[in-house]
């Protein structure tokens, strides 16, 4: 790609101006006329039989327009919840799962009965006076009960409550390394379950439109074709009959991926009272029914040797998959095949084993396995270090994949494209001043203070993804991306990706790279996305870092398509031999003629002419799309300084360093702020956040964010980046992702520093979140 | 049964009958179309329905349109003036202090707020003034540098001062 002036530069976004002055357009500023307000009855229990319902005074509310239950949406929705494979082959039980409950709910939130009203004050007030008689039913919550044979089951009448169990590699392959060892160190590592918590709570306005059989969705999505693919199919209307728009979205991290109950019954009602539907989510809607991420433990033990080289590790993965399995639940599974991290490991045993319970699904949220196999592989070494009194830092230069290695087949099959993993560690020991910090630590000690040094030599992989390996994942799919790029007759260029911006900025990036290879003016490029009405035949949506490395791929190979076509004209237009044509800066020219040229705009001007070449088509536009050949793997150092209070417990994050490598850089301004907000979620689930359910009753506690602690702007420090630049081999414009590096790298940084910190207490592990209560009572512990 | 609520936004006098139960949130986005108001959760935490009540920083979803009768309100849609962004919009949009967008204008009223009554505030002064405020996409690393590159501005800007000073917008 030639060199350029956008690519790589900080250009302001284009989102801006609509979104700083108010005109932004969330679901919840799109109405119909004559529309209805959808409000849901959700079961109270996590487990319960369904008794009765009883609608009567319901049905006679004010403005209550209908009432429904699961029975009403028998002959309006076939099949059950889609579930892809993913990475777990083995699917053992998927629970069946019908968007409204009838017989039995199996978390609380579940739905049970919508009304329709006038207004979405009426709709509410009628909804509470549905009368539903439960039985409630044992709620299955602690993962390691729920395999035993004698458990309750989280389905009433299934045989266990084992959605998967997996060796990846079994405990033969590891078998020699621990043979070899001076030491092995085991730990129980706990994801706490996280809520993604967008800003803006999801929602879902539908208009089936009864005379035409069209049916539109206007929602909150981060993946408008594969709703579309979903909704049809149970609505039994084609696709072709299906719009869905998914305009401006606040924000996703995950929990905007799959489809949900109401995406089908909001469509469904508006099927059957013949009108515009719209439902709103509330906070507590969202807390509850919104997916979950993490909720897994691990047991790991890793084998070394004395002088710190890493051998053998074992570890099974227990992940919560909630009531009913996530559509890309599964997906979390690839914490088992990451968990070796960046560093070299003669033999590693993986096992995942998918446990339901009864709570609300889990399912990708921003990381999905990366961040469980970054946080369990580096505090492992960290135990390591520790146990053989080995700096952080030595530990991990030893075992490091090495630059010269590359491409690295790592433990399982999967091509570590590049990296450069030392060179970043010692850019961020240099911008942390580690040295100084660890002289620093040494003085505090000495005062009874407890300050901590947590390092996270993270990678990832994403981008996904090859057809090879993602459409056997997702049962039939492949997560390529599709782009189309169309010349206007005055020569703006309007490029549609099947990728979707819910807050990456894809209007700002995107045209920076057409513009570049076009050389023509930004300001004529246009990107469009999130209609399906619009664009290629199918796009894949936003998530997994995917973005720029498949679908900004997919644009530039469109373009150049757009290109070759040009030059084909051009040569006709200049009486040219083709091959004698080349394009530069925004124009074609005759090699060695520069005078002998014709600018982009008159090629396109042309285009839609009569004097073409003999067998042309007018028009000048192109559909790509890009299977890639393999995952980018994008890689980093973060550095987190903590100091825990000695009367209270309550660790304070003080400094933070994060120098990461995504490759080549589009835009810096908005790599940088992909890093600082994952960055800050990962540090919220190392000290605040953490979805609570009783024990015993299934009841969520955490159903507000008075109680679901999200970090505010007064909990946070000032972050320090860098970067390092390998692009990858792995695309034409060298990129990688970054929109999960942060959250992927920080968890581990911010225990490493709260387990360091305490460590002259004798504590070795810290569970997630190090809140105050725990810390305290540990550290009280530690000092009888 | 409806009360008659009468209310000047942005400049403009509107008057309307409204349910007592019905927020000042849901009066600004389903009476008067002003959608630039966001609400992001149902117990006053996150923020994002921040705008200005008689000057005052206010979350709009803790206040009855009944309440706000014969009051002056500012929201997100009245900041900008003759096609100028205030220099509090411009300084989010230069430093990049906004992603999705879902919680800025409740930053940015807020933000507009703690500039009057602190028109040069520490970066503590800062993150504290803007806890009221929940974001998920920035890490407030640039929302704290947008504070700090519009107070700068309007330090240098007296006209705007002024204004801000005696109402926001």
């Amino acid at each position: 790609m030639a060199v350029s002036q956008l690519v790589g530069a900080k250009i302001h976004r284009r989102e801006d101006p609509r979104l700083i002055t108010g005109h932004g357009h969330y679901i919840d500023d799109f109405t119909r006329q004559g529309a209805a307000h959808a409000a849901f009855v959700r079961s109270p229990f996590a487990h319960a039989r369904i008794k009765s319902i009883d609608v009567t005074d319901a049905s006679k509310a004010p403005g209550v327009a209908g009432v429904y239950t699961a029975r009403d949406f028998k002959g309006q929705l076939a099949g059950t919840h889609p579930a892809a494979p993913a990475f777990v082959a083995d699917k053992k039980y998927i629970p069946e799962r019908f968007p409204i409950a009838e017989k039995e709910a199996c978390y609380q939130g579940e739905i049970v009965a919508a009304v329709l009203a006038e207004t979405k004050g009426q709709a509410a007030d009628a909804a509470n006076l549905i009368q539903v008689v439960y039985e409630e039913l044992p709620a299955v919550m602690d993962l390691e009960k729920a395999m035993a044979s004698g458990s309750p089951k989280v389905h009433e009448g299934a045989a266990d409550n084992i959605s998967w169990d997996m060796t990846y590699t079994g405990p033969d392959v590891s078998e020699a390394a621990f043979k070899e060892a001076d030491v092995v160190v085991k730990e129980r590592i706990l994801q706490n379950r996280l809520a993604p918590v967008p800003m803006e709570p999801r929602g879902v306005l539908a208009e089936f439109e009864t005379y035409d059989k069209k049916l539109t969705i206007w929602m909150s999505s981060q993946n408008p074709h594969f709703i579309r693919l979903f909704v049809s199919g149970a609505m039994g209307l084609k696709e072709s009959q299906v719009r869905v728009i998914s305009p401006d979205v606040g924000g996703g991290f995950g929990s905007k991926i799959s489809p949900y109950p109401e995406d089908y019954l909001v469509p469904a009602l508006s099927r059957l009272a013949e009108r515009p539907v719209k439902w709103i989510e509330t906070r507590t809607e969202s807390l509850q029914n919104a997916t979950h991420g993490r909720g897994q433990f691990y047991d790991v033990e890793v084998a070394a040797k004395k002088d710190g080289t890493l051998l053998g590790m074992r570890m099974t993965q227990f992940l919560d998959v909630g009531a009913y399995v996530g559509t890309f639940s599964a997906f979390q599974a690839c914490a088992c095949l990451m968990a070796g991290g960046a560093y070299k490991w003669k033999g590693i045993s993986a096992r995942t084993i998918g446990i339901l319970t009864n709570r609300v699904p889990t399912d990708p949220y921003r990381g999905a396995g990366r961040p469980e196999a970054t946080h369990l592989v580096e505090r492992m070494v960290d135990l390591v270090a520790r146990e053989l009194k080995i700096d952080p830092v030595e530990i991990r230069k030893k075992n490091f994949i090495q630059p010269q290695e590359f491409p690295y087949t790592q433990n399982f099959g999967l091509v570590v494209d590049s990296g450069e993993y030392a060179r970043a560690l010692d850019v961020a020991l240099k911008l942390a001043g580690y040295d100084d910090l660890r002289k620093r630590q040494a003085d505090l000690r000495k005062q009874g203070r407890y300050l901590g040094i947590g390092l996270s030599t993270w990678i990832e992989l994403c981008g996904f993804g090859p057809s090879a390996a993602t459409a056997p994942a997702t049962g039939g799919i492949a997560l390529v991306e599709s782009a189309q790029v169309r010349v206007t007759p005055t020569g703006s260029v309007i490029v549609y990706t099947g990728t979707h911006s819910h807050g990456q900025g894809h209007e700002t990036t995107f045209p920076q790279i057409v513009a570049d290879q076009l050389g023509v003016p930004y300001e004529s490029v246009e990107l469009r996305h999130g209609d399906t009405a619009e664009g290629t035949a199918f796009g894949y949506g936003t998530y997994g870092s995917r973005s720029l490395a498949v679908g900004g791929v997919a644009i530039s190979k469109a373009v150049g398509k757009v290109i070759d076509k040009g030059k084909k004209l051009a040569a006709h237009m200049l009486e040219a031999a083709e091959e004698d044509v080349v394009y530069e800066h925004g124009a074609f020219h005759v090699k060695g003629s520069p005078d002998k040229s014709k600018a982009f705009g008159e090629v396109a001007f042309a285009s839609y002419g009569m004097n073409l070449p003999e067998g042309m088509e007018q028009g000048l536009e192109a559909v790509a799309y890009f299977d890639p050949p393999n995952l980018v793997w994008p890689f980093g150092t973060h550095i987190a300084v903590v100091e825990v209070d000695a009367e209270t417990g309550s660790a304070k994050l003080e400094k933070y360093i994060a120098v990461d490598d995504c490759g080549n850089i589009i835009n810096p301004m908005i790599v940088d702020g992909q890093i600082h907000g994952g960055i800050v979620q990962g540090v919220a689930q190392a000290l605040y956040e953490e979805v609570v359910y009783d024990d015993e009753t299934g009841q969520l506690k955490t159903g507000t964010l008075l109680d679901y602690m999200l970090p505010s702007a007064n909990e946070i420090p000032p972050l320090s980046l860098d970067h390092t630049i390998t692009p990858s081999p792995t695309n034409d414009l060298g990129v990688k992702g970054i929109g999960e590096a942060g959250t992927i790298a920080a968890s581990a940084a911010v225990i490493n520093a709260v387990c360091d910190a305490l460590s002259p207490l004798g504590i070795k592990h810290v569970d997630m979140p190090a809140s105050p209560d725990r810390l305290w009572k540990m550290m009280k512990e530690a000092r009888q | 049964m409806k009360h008659k609520v009468t209310t000047t936004v942005n400049g403009r006098k509107h008057e309307h009958e409204v349910e007592p139960r019905l927020l000042l949130v849901h009066y600004l986005r389903d009476e008067l179309g002003l959608t630039g108001t966001h609400i992001g959760c149902d117990t006053s935490q996150c923020g994002a329905c921040t705008i200005h009540v008689d000057g005052k920083a206010v979350k709009s979803c803790t206040m009855f349109a009944v309440q706000a009768d014969g009051k002056s309100l500012t929201t997100i849609e009245g900041m900008a003036k003759d096609g100028e962004l205030h220099p509090i919009q411009q300084a989010f949009w230069d430093e990049h202090g906004l992603q999705c967008g879902y919680c800025t204008p409740g930053f940015i009223m807020a933000a507009a707020y703690l500039l009057g009554q602190n028109p040069n505030p520490t970066e503590d002064e800062i993150r504290k003034g803007l806890e009221g405020n929940l974001c998920r996409c920035t890490g407030y690393v640039n929302i704290v540098k947008a504070v700090q590159t519009a107070a700068k501005t309007m330090s240098t800007s007296p006209a705007r001062k002024a204004t801000v000073a005696a109402g926001g917008n």
